[in-house]
């Protein structure tokens, strides 16, 4: 039949056309690598010189490696967050504000009374999930009854959290002592390191499973069908019998629960106690960037705060040995979002380039 | 003005080309000064591509252009115009809250001093109007008028921008038969005025009834240009499809038995927080298809979806199988057994990025055997998926492929297999088959008709006055949201409806009868 055959082209022309998916990311990778030395260039510096050391930061020695994942693991769950919002149709820009209301959280179950590790741990982990899970999902909230847009809310939410857990850090949460900290938590609520000298800690190890379960949620289960459902077409999913609000409520809880689980990965991983914060640290922000570069998919995700988790590693240390300033990396991270961003122009020039080689298919 | 033997467009191969698409592909057309020439051809044939590579809104890749024997390159709408083309669109590009002369005037407004000279312009408006016999109230506002009105501002629009050769997409499509019989007066003293008129359409009748000649295009392919007279409907249907196809739909009469739904006095808002459905009451009984026939925006879109839980009612009752639904929830009557064909496949009916098996279980993906409560069971969702896309003819490489990459024809049966694999006691069908071409049709016309012998109710909403009348047992007229009278189709002609449609009450209708309330 003609129609079988028209459908049969145009489906494969969209696969043949989904290959770039993967490929944008890459190819954006280096062309902001180039830009980078661009700018590199025109400051005097040797980029290839410093490209080996930001190489080497991160993959040269045991500790550098270490360093560079102790990095990754916070971008890892924001990406997740941000992607796993992104998957339902929601922006959320509060992951730093879930960040610290969890890093909080947990940080006060830890230093609050001595239990058995077993116990204690989960429990400590447990304070920062729901923290960042209710921070979020009161977004959400606002969102599907009120229609309040998650962008404003979340935005605001963030310096509630900032201030809040300040004023917790050094008001009545406050350690003795001149430190505005909590006091420190007990070893029984710590994340372990892997080994002895290096900063790395089990919190890859929650990182990865949160990516593994995220993808299964998203592709194995039903909640993950309407999640999807209702991030491509809300009006369909509504067609389908989805409960399109309680979906929203939901995603913006599990989506600030992923962030929370950056905060709480900090504060049981690497400080042992929530300091009082002076301003964002950032990693909700830099985790929309880890989603857009991992096309808000769970490995790409992964992948993406891989490439974070070593550019920021390599921008000290290519300020300390070869004078690049670190705002030179920061230059690289924007470019690279930039042209992933605008994936339309690469796709609309091999398009341009297939027509004219003649490579088109039948009519629709 | 030209020689009278010299044509007023010609269009010599022209070739357009989208991503995956050739939309045309090496197209003629010729349009003699004075005539009215249709351009016929199936949905997704190429027409409108064409027509819009004419007037600007695209640029053929290939071939060239002549519009009264001059070479032109139409790069842009207003060289089209500047060249005296003037194209009317299915959607009208009218601003509602503006009166008809300022719409009309929109563009090219004369001015004095700097400012807008509403008198000439009120004017030149009705100077137009009478010179053409196209008689509009210059005053009304846009939103205040009926549709047919609307259309004549638009043509009135393009006349007033000096068109001498007119472009009409799909004009009756929104039209009332006697509305349409009107535009067809309008366009003959139009091309007695020297006009020519290209226009737009997969309707066989209206060919014959209206055009001199016709230019058949398929799949973007040029196939012919005919005299009308020197061929049947038969015939221009077999040009337009490709293969021999049955106009008529054979069915044997209906045995209704108990009524299924029933809805009374039924009130609900439209999106403008307007009331759309006021106090409708009808009811469908098993074995029978309940056609409801309506100028669009009578509130057939409310009612479609009050009956399957999208939107809200505001008073009024629903009796489904014999019992009154509170408060309809689209999962609840999913599962009381209301399946439903929305109106609009692409917003509502479909996901376009997700796979046909993830679409075809859309509304039961949480159910055994789909999905337990935390793993979804896509094995076998893609067997079932792969059943369906057999049994219901969905021209597809597999089931992986998205939905997107379908044709409209295979989308709609899509959904029609999902909708009806589910078994309902009743099936809400709206618009089954807007867009698609003839071969899907026919298809989706037999399935339903199979349907109703399988004595399930089938409540159909369609704006194809042809479809209602040749599927239909009973027909229930719908305006301005109530039901006005619903007929035996026996009893029912197309411009009995067509009246009733246009808000005339039946005992003013020559012979109408109130029939099966």
């Amino acid at each position: 039949m003609v129609d079988k055959d028209i459908s049969e082209k145009k489906a494969n022309y969209l696969k043949s056309m989904k290959i770039f998916d993967y490929i944008i990311p890459i190819l954006s990778v280096v062309a902001g690598l180039l830009v980078g030395a661009i700018f590199m260039k025109i400051i005097g510096a040797d980029p290839i010189e410093a490209y080996k050391v930001l190489w080497s930061s991160s993959f040269g020695s045991m500790r550098g490696f270490s360093e560079m994942l102790v990095n990754t693991i916070p971008l890892i769950f924001t990406g997740l967050a941000v992607a796993f919002g992104f998957r339902i149709g929601l922006f959320n820009i509060g992951g730093d504000g879930q960040f610290l209301i969890a890093y909080l959280a947990s940080a006060y179950i830890g230093f609050l009374f001595q239990l058995p590790m077993y116990f204690h741990l989960p429990l400590a982990v447990l304070a920062g999930i729901l923290a960042g899970g209710v921070w979020g999902g009161f977004a959400g909230y606002l969102k599907a009854t009120l229609g309040v847009h998650e962008v404003i809310t979340t935005i605001m939410m963030n310096y509630i959290a900032l201030y809040f857990v300040g004023y917790m850090a050094s008001g009545p949460l406050k350690a003795q002592g001149g430190l505005p900290a909590t006091p420190k938590i007990f070893d029984s609520a710590k994340l372990p390191r892997l080994m002895t000298g290096l900063r790395l800690h089990w919190g890859i190890f929650l990182a990865i499973g949160a990516a593994i379960l995220i993808y299964y949620i998203l592709w194995k289960t039903p909640l993950g069908y309407e999640v999807r459902a209702t991030g491509q077409n809300s009006d369909a999913a509504e067609f389908g019998g989805i409960n399109v609000a309680k979906n929203l409520m939901l995603a913006m809880f599990i989506s600030g629960a992923l962030a929370g689980l950056a905060g709480t990965s900090q504060a049981l991983g690497l400080e042992y106690r929530a300091y009082q914060p002076f301003g964002f640290i950032g990693y909700g922000f830099t985790g929309i960037a880890v989603a857009l570069v991992g096309k808000s998919h769970p490995l790409g995700v992964v992948l993406g705060a891989l490439l974070f988790g070593v550019l920021a590693r390599g921008a000290m240390m290519m300020q300390s040995m070869v004078g690049v300033p670190k705002e030179v990396v920061q230059i690289i991270q924007a470019s690279i979002i930039i042209f992933v961003a605008s994936e339309y122009i690469f796709k609309y020039l091999v398009r341009k380039w297939r027509e004219r080689k003649g490579d088109v298919i039948d009519a629709s | 003005m030209t020689a009278s033997n010299e044509l007023a467009v010609e269009m010599k191969g022209i070739t357009k080309r989208f991503p995956g698409v050739l939309a045309n592909d090496n197209v003629d057309l010729q349009l003699k000064h004075g005539e009215i020439h249709a351009l016929l051809g199936e949905n997704g044939a190429g027409k409108t591509t064409l027509m819009n590579c004419l007037y600007g809104f695209l640029e053929a890749d290939e071939g060239d252009i002549f519009i009264n024997g001059e070479k032109v390159k139409v790069t842009n709408p207003n060289v089209a115009i500047a060249h005296g083309i003037g194209m009317v669109h299915q959607h009208f590009m009218l601003v509602p809250p503006f009166t008809v002369t300022e719409n009309i005037v929109l563009g090219g407004e004369p001015s004095k001093n700097s400012m807008i000279d509403y008198k000439k312009a009120r004017k030149e408006v009705e100077e137009i109007s009478e010179q053409y016999g196209l008689q509009v109230d210059p005053d009304a506002k846009v939103q205040d008028i009926s549709v047919g009105m609307q259309q004549r501002v638009e043509i009135l629009k393009a006349l007033y921008k000096g068109a001498e050769i007119l472009i009409l997409d799909e004009p009756t499509a929104v039209l009332t038969p006697q509305e349409v019989e009107e535009l067809v007066s309008i366009m003959e003293s139009l091309t007695d005025e020297g006009k020519s008129i290209i226009f737009i359409t997969h309707k066989l009748k209206e060919v014959k009834a209206i055009a001199d000649r016709v230019t058949v295009i398929r799949s973007g392919k040029w196939i012919d240009t005919i005299d009308t007279n020197s061929a049947t409907t038969n015939e221009l249907a077999n040009m337009m499809v490709g293969r021999e196809v049955i106009l008529e739909l054979e069915k044997e009469k209906a045995q209704p038995g108990e009524v299924v739904l029933e809805v009374e006095d039924l009130y609900a808002k439209n999106n403008r927080d307007l009331m759309a459905l006021n106090g409708a009451s009808f009811s469908v009984r098993r074995g029978e298809i309940l056609g409801i026939a309506g100028v669009d925006g009578n509130g057939q879109t409310e009612l479609t979806e009050v009956l399957t839980g999208l939107r809200k009612k505001e008073s009024g009752t629903i009796k489904f199988k014999g019992r009154e639904i509170k408060k309809p929830q689209t999962k609840r009557l999913f599962e009381e057994g209301i399946s439903h064909v929305p109106e609009d496949r692409q917003r509502r009916g479909l996901v376009m990025d997700f796979s046909l098996y993830e679409n075809l279980i859309l509304g039961r993906h949480d159910r055994k055997p789909y999905a337990s409560k935390f793993k979804m069971n896509y094995k076998t969702v893609k067997n079932e998926a792969r059943r369906l896309i057999k049994d219901f003819d969905v021209r597809t490489p597999n089931e992986v492929v998205k939905a997107k990459s379908l044709s409209g024809g295979n989308q709609q049966k899509l959904i029609i297999a999902r909708e009806f694999d589910r078994e309902p006691d009743l099936l809400v069908a709206a618009q089954p088959t807007r867009g698609i071409d003839v071969g899907a049709i026919e298809y989706i016309h037999e399935k339903l008709v199979e349907q109703r012998n399988n004595n399930k109710a089938i409540l159909l909403l369609s704006l194809e006055l042809d479809e209602i009348l040749s599927l239909s047992d009973r027909i229930a007229v719908i305006y301005e949201g109530e039901i006005v009278d619903i007929l035996d189709v026996e009893d029912a002609t197309e411009e009995k409806l067509g009246l009733m449609m246009a808000g005339a009450e039946s005992e003013e209708v020559e012979g109408g009868n109130d029939v099966g309330r």
